[in-house]
């Protein structure tokens, strides 16, 4: 038994909907930023599944550019978490409620 | 076989990427970094079931590895724990899973109106002799994804480079933050 389409499009709705739960509830900002890396991966799961099952290969081109952006992505986010990290001693969003450093 | 293999993925993943936002046990940053390692894991063990096997290597290599190197080091680097137990907003935290929940039951219901007929349709397609209208199946090697990337009239070249040169500006632009005075 094959899976079809709508199986992979419904995990990757999970996967994008935890993503995003974890975005609004969690304060620890590494937290939130490996949320994030869920709900980019829950995209790529979208296009990977859509490019199957549509017989054209441009999708996973896609997922291949998204796969690089996201690796400069996640090194200056966490470049600006460490420095942000030496000027507050915190990574709680709850402590970084203003723009003022 | 390859249904109780998709299975297996799919549950996985969402597991541990329940794992990762809320875990009962554990609210160690490392612990939810573990995690997001095996949802990464499981993630290309889908793409293998998709045929995508280059993007399954690159997504072991790039998050597996680098990125979730690159995670634990700053998490160690902070050295978090003082950040153990700080009292939930429970409002927040209702507020929040209602929302996601209710977005979740939308984009479910609208996936199951869109393509829940989908089955009677192909068997239909089967009977009337139209079953070979459908799309052939891509099979994502290095080598075919290498030619979708750089040859043919609608090639990739372009994006290619650009891609390169946003890596290089990354990298210059990480320097310049991480550096002990920044002016």
């Amino acid at each position: 038994m094959e899976p079809t389409l709508s199986q992979y499009l419904l995990v990757s709705g999970a996967l994008f909907a935890i993503g995003l739960l974890g975005v609004i509830v969690r304060s620890n900002l590494l937290i939130i930023y490996m949320s994030l890396e869920l709900m980019l991966n829950a995209a790529n799961v979208a296009l990977v599944a859509m490019s199957r099952f549509n017989g054209n290969l441009d999708g996973q081109v896609m997922v291949f550019f998204i796969i690089t952006v996201a690796a400069a992505e996640v090194s200056v986010g966490l470049a600006l978490i460490v420095a942000l990290y030496r000027k507050r001693q915190t990574t709680d969003v709850a402590d970084l409620a203003t723009m003022k450093l | 076989m390859e249904g109780t293999l998709f299975n297996i993925f799919a549950g996985l993943t969402v597991l541990s990427a329940l794992l990762v936002v809320a875990n009962p046990f554990s609210r160690n940053p490392v612990t939810s970094a573990m995690f997001l390692v095996t949802t990464m894991i499981s993630i290309s063990g889908l793409f293998v079931l998709l045929g995508a096997y280059f993007l399954a290597a690159v997504q072991i290599l790039v998050y597996a590895g680098a990125v979730m190197v690159l995670f634990l080091f700053v998490i160690m680097l902070l050295d978090l724990r003082e950040a153990a137990r700080r009292k939930l907003n429970l409002v927040s935290l209702a507020m929040g899973i209602m929302a996601v929940g209710a977005l979740f039951l939308v984009y479910k219901s609208s996936l199951e109106s869109t393509y829940g007929e989908a089955p009677q349709q192909h068997e239909v397609a089967a009977d009337t002799g139209q079953a070979e209208a459908k799309p052939p199946k891509v099979v994502g090697s290095t080598r075919a994804l290498g030619q979708a990337l750089f040859s043919g009239e609608n090639g990739f070249i372009l994006p290619f480079e650009i891609v390169s040169i946003l890596l290089l500006v990354a990298m210059v632009g990480v320097i310049l933050l991480s550096r002990k005075e920044p002016r």
